[in-house]
């Protein structure tokens, strides 16, 4: 089974990266560009069949490495769960 | 006692790369040869110090630090601290150490994008009873150099907060007329190093370890890793 994460840094925190890469956006003439955030997105293959299951393991990964709760949020999407 | 009488070990991970550099410097201080304590160890023999080094630890991948701080070896080092041991982490050591939940806050990206290596002049703030700091008068201040790329200290309003009214600012950036301006990381309330709250754990982002000598443009980091090492003697 696919699982994706996806980290993105909390609100208040600040995104440097995100703040760079929406300035090179203006100069560049895309003028709408208001803020700009940089994320992760992980995709993981997980040997499970039960996307319960799944989204549990998923979480307690993401709680012991994949994200670092003091600045980031994660969210879990199962891969295809709402196909067939 | 004598300093030679003090077990350190330094842990490497690999990816480390300031971990020769600080058991030259402690070896130098210390007259004895800190243990070198491979990633994969999963205990540590008895020590007074245990030291988490600079480097590009898994070459800083997910987050600079966070793949150290799960190593089988962490565990030995988490007890050591639950039992009261000294530990501490400079740069990408620090960074182990906050991902090991050893110290609060988190170390983010440079404020300026770059990564950033210069002498800073830093202060030594102190306030709580810590070895790191013991032997360093409240506003000493001393010139060491930085080298990185994620520096910049950042923690929740409650927690800087917390940090400042217990006394765990370690050390802060201060202007100075020989190194030039403070904060080279926007690091909040200019952070430079902080202790934990029983003051046994410390983690800062200038290298002590570069400078124990004139000939390398300052002795200000021997000046505090002996100070260090004599408190935690005593």
């Amino acid at each position: 089974m696919q699982v994706i994460v996806n980290i993105s840094l909390k609100e208040g925190v600040l995104d440097p990266q995100g703040r760079a890469i929406g300035r090179s956006l203006t100069d560049l003439g895309f003028q709408e560009v208001g803020e700009v955030r940089v994320g992760k997105r992980i995709s993981l293959d997980i040997d499970e069949t039960d996307p319960a299951r799944a989204e549990q393991r998923v979480a307690r990964m993401c709680e012991t490495l994949l994200a670092n709760t003091v600045i980031e949020d994660y969210e879990i999407e199962i891969a295809g769960e709402n196909e067939a | 006692m004598s300093l030679s009488a003090l077990r350190v070990a330094i842990i490497v991970f690999p990816g480390s790369n300031c971990d020769r550099d600080m058991m030259v410097a402690i070896e130098r201080l210390a007259g004895r040869r800190p243990a070198l304590v491979w990633h994969k160890e999963t205990s540590l023999d008895p020590v007074d110090l245990a030291i988490i080094p600079g480097g590009f630890s898994y070459g800083d991948y997910l987050r600079c630090g966070a793949l150290a701080a799960r190593s089988p070896i962490m565990e030995a080092v988490l007890d050591h601290a639950a039992r009261g041991g000294a530990v501490m982490g400079i740069c990408n050591g620090f960074q182990v150490l906050l991902e090991a939940g050893l110290l609060p806050g988190v170390l983010v990206e440079n404020a300026g994008l770059k990564y950033v290596c210069r002498n800073t002049c830093i202060e030594v703030v102190g306030g709580t009873d810590s070895p790191f700091t013991a032997g360093l008068a409240p506003g000493h201040r001393m010139i060491i150099p930085v080298a990185h790329n994620e520096g910049n200290y950042f923690a929740g309003d409650e927690d800087l907060q917390r940090l400042e009214d217990n006394g765990q600012i370690a050390f802060r950036y201060v202007d100075s007329d020989i190194v030039g301006p403070a904060n080279p990381n926007g690091a909040a309330r200019d952070i430079a190093g902080i202790v934990s709250a029983n003051g046994r754990v410390m983690g800062m982002m200038p290298h002590p370890e570069r400078a124990i000598s004139a000939e390398l443009g300052s002795a200000d980091g021997a000046t505090m890793l002996t100070a260090s090492l004599e408190a935690l003697i005593s």
